[in-house]
């Protein structure tokens, strides 16, 4: 009953509540919705623990993504025992180099004081499940070796099941309890993003790659001015 | 082409006193809120100083504003694709020691002291950590030339001021010293809307306004480092940057900005250029020496008929063309050429002028004497007590000729209107600066005039936003009536 909920109702929850959730705070809430830097109030310490943070947690992220869409080349690639040992190794550096970010961050953020009137609970929280979840992954990596053939040939099954509306709990309940923290502590790190300020990685700004340097806004519509819907009969001032 | 509108600036600095009362207009208005206690949207300085926040110029150390790599026009840093490297840190970006950590008093205490042998006194109080501090720095910590070995000397625009002058200058006998009131230009290139990751930052069409729209910032913080002039500041309560707005409700209004309108020494002015927008990457690029002229180039003759046709095609009305005819800053910048825009070399093309001070209008000093027995009533320009160079470097580019031009004009505006009112000038002087100059006696009793006698409605030329009209051009006036509540922008009808 408790594996069922854990395991079934809390990722259903989780993903529910950040998809709507996510778009309402974008939507009515957008404001709100900033990386909240605090670089401003310290800059030193930030440079080692948000550098090593960000780009540890990048790379494993897009390393759990990989294994979720692509999971039968995984599976091929890691057959050989190098390329397996290879990856497994980078894996496990980047998780150290993020868990290394976040000890330092939370140093950081513990040391000074006048960041302490611009962290709220939810960051608290935030720092909390981020370090369960790096330190978990690194035990799982460290106990259960050869993590990333396993999690793409029977954890991502079981990902994918919940997808499709058919969850089967049955591979996933059987495994170690390290892999089962790990995994429920990743569907509430999902959970909590519309509620905090994880928010700022889904509007990570790639798009200004492609725009034009300047940017003009006017309040009146040059083109709606001269293509107006206006129903109603008579000449149209195209001037004022 | 592509002829915009825009509203632009002057300064005249002979006529500022430092008072402040600009900064403390902006402050009661837009900045006194958490977060924003550090930020003067609107500041002056002590020149000789380093400013605020210190040493602003010296992009060796902020890294704003545009370069030339070869024939290409870039961002220092924060450009693409090197922006986007600096989200997780950015070490090019001020931060608030650069500034000063904002304080209070614990007045409090001095109700609340229980009874004793001492006075009870107001300690500073931090208004970041609510925690007693020692004060070690302000916004105008440098004001009149306070701290001048720590502050003036460190001046980056002493650095090609020749060490004879420099020493001159900071002598107690002979320093010398002027105002610099700063707020932000609203360039015609903005360096901080090309540097926004997620397009915040942006130019109003209709008035060239810069903004940051607070809903779309998601603190990335790289419009700080971009502006060269460091006028976009980070707010570290609410994670949003912001800045000057040139106070567009009062504009929008018909009002002046609330810097301009509370300016007790009456320096300011505010008026419409036209401007050819296709030219700006063009003449953004062009060589340093040439950056001035080719700036006044891009601004186009609002008489001009041609002009007036292509304006109107462009949809501008045609109450911002009368505006842009009336317009003192147009007058200033263009026609007399006697307003000039600060650090040109950081390539944004900032809509704020500035008319370099004469003061003092005595020359150097001889033995300890003032060289006013000459024959000249007032030193010459060339040996004016504020060296050229350094007034060069602030106003030209480092372009010498350029602001003697510019001080020989406003010299011979003197000697007229001394001719004029106490009629003891050779007149073989004054001939002289009228031809070498340029100017006429109407023109320099115009400049006189606009110097120094006229009212707010002459200084502020402002024109109608025409905000109801627009909307009226694009949507039928009958279905927008009822749709929103006053301030929503989001429909008020119910949902579920």
């Amino acid at each position: 009953m408790i594996d069922s909920f854990l395991l079934i109702g809390l990722p259903y929850a989780a993903i529910f509540i950040f998809l709507i959730g996510s778009i309402l705070r974008f939507r009515y809430y957008g404001y709100s919705v900033t990386s909240h830097s605090s670089q401003f109030l310290e800059s030193d310490k930030l440079f080692w623990g948000s550098r090593l943070f960000h780009s540890g947690i990048v790379v494993l992220l897009l390393g759990h993504i990989i294994g979720f869409l692509i999971p039968k080349s995984i599976i091929v690639v890691t057959s050989t025992p190098l390329w397996m040992m290879v990856i497994e190794v980078t894996a496990f550096a980047f998780g150290l180099l993020t868990l290394a970010g976040i000890v330092l961050l939370i140093k950081r953020r513990i040391q000074e004081k006048r960041l302490h009137s611009v962290t709220s609970k939810m960051d608290l929280i935030v720092y909390f499940v981020i370090l369960t979840q790096v330190i978990t992954g690194l035990l799982v990596a460290y106990y259960h070796r050869w993590g990333i053939s396993w999690y793409a040939s029977s954890l991502v099954p079981f990902l994918r099941s919940l997808i499709i509306f058919m969850p089967d709990q049955a591979v996933i309940a059987s495994m170690p309890w390290l892999i089962k923290i790990h995994t429920i502590s990743a569907f509430v790190f999902i959970g909590l993003i519309p509620f905090t300020r994880l928010m700022h990685f889904l509007v990570y700004p790639l798009a200004y790659l492609w725009r034009s340097y300047q940017l003009v806004i006017w309040n009146r519509d040059q083109k709606a001015m001269h293509s107006s819907k206006n129903t109603r009969e008579g000449v149209k001032p195209v001037n004022n | 082409m592509d002829i915009r509108s825009q509203i632009a600036m002057v300064f005249h600095l002979d006529k500022c006193i430092g008072c402040h009362t600009c900064s403390i207009a902006c402050k009661n208005i837009w900045t006194d809120r958490k977060g924003a206690e550090y930020m003067w949207w609107n500041n002056v300085e002590t020149k000789p100083g380093t400013g605020y926040p210190t040493k602003w110029e010296d992009q060796k150390i902020y890294k704003g504003g545009w370069v030339k790599n070869g024939d290409k026009l870039e961002l220092r840093v924060a450009g693409k694709p090197t922006g986007l490297t600096k989200l997780y840190h950015n070490p090019d970006m001020p931060v608030m020691d650069d500034y000063y950590e904002p304080w209070t008093y614990d007045y409090d205490h001095l109700f609340e002291a229980p009874a004793g042998s001492d006075q009870p006194t107001a300690r500073t109080i931090s208004l970041v950590t609510g925690e007693p501090i020692d004060v070690k720095g302000g916004p105008n910590w440098d004001d009149d030339l306070s701290g001048t070995p720590d502050y003036g000397r460190n001046d980056i625009n002493l650095r090609n001021v020749s060490a004879e002058d420099q020493e001159a200058m900071f002598q107690l006998e002979r320093m010398t010293m002027h105002y610099l009131p700063r707020m932000c230009n609203h360039c015609l290139n903005p360096a901080c809307v090309a540097a926004c990751p997620s397009g915040a930052v942006y130019k109003r069409g209709e008035d060239g306004v810069v903004l940051i729209s607070q809903e779309k910032c998601r603190a990335w913080r790289l419009c700080v480092t971009a502006c060269p002039y460091k006028k976009s500041y980070y707010n570290w309560s609410s994670g949003k940057s912001e800045k000057c707005l040139l106070c567009y409700p009062r504009l929008e209004t018909g009002q002046a900005p609330a810097c301009m309108h509370s300016c007790v020494g009456r320096i300011r002015y505010l008026g419409v250029l036209l401007y050819d927008a296709d030219k700006i990457k063009e003449f953004a690029s062009c060589p340093e020496n040439e950056l001035i002229d080719r700036q006044l180039d891009i601004y186009l003759n609002p008489f001009s008929e041609k002009v007036i046709r292509d304006a109107k095609k462009n949809g501008i009305a045609d109450s911002t063309i009368e505006a842009a005819q009336k317009s003192p800053v147009y007058k200033f910048v263009k026609e007399w050429k006697i307003a000039l825009p600060l650090h040109a070399e950081f390539r944004t093309m900032p809509s704020l002028f500035y008319v370099p001070p004469m003061l003092p209008v005595m020359g150097k000093m001889e033995n300890g004497v003032y060289e006013s027995t000459t024959t000249n009533l007032w030193g010459k320009i060339e040996e004016s007590r504020l060296p050229l160079q350094y007034l060069a470097n602030l106003f030209s580019a480092g372009n010498q000729d350029k602001i003697k031009e510019v001080l020989k004009k406003l010299m011979t505006v003197r000697y007229h209107r001394r001719q004029v009112t106490v009629n003891d000038i050779e007149g073989s002087l004054l001939d002289d600066a009228f031809e070498s100059t340029g100017l006429t006696p109407d023109v320099a009793d115009a400049i006189y005039r606009l110097t120094s006698l006229v009212k707010y409605d002459e200084r502020f030329v402002i024109p109608a936003a025409h905000r109801e009209e627009a909307i009226e051009m694009i949507e039928s006036t009958d279905d927008r009536k009822g749709n929103t509540g006053f301030g929503e922008k989001k429909g008020t009808r119910r949902v579920f």
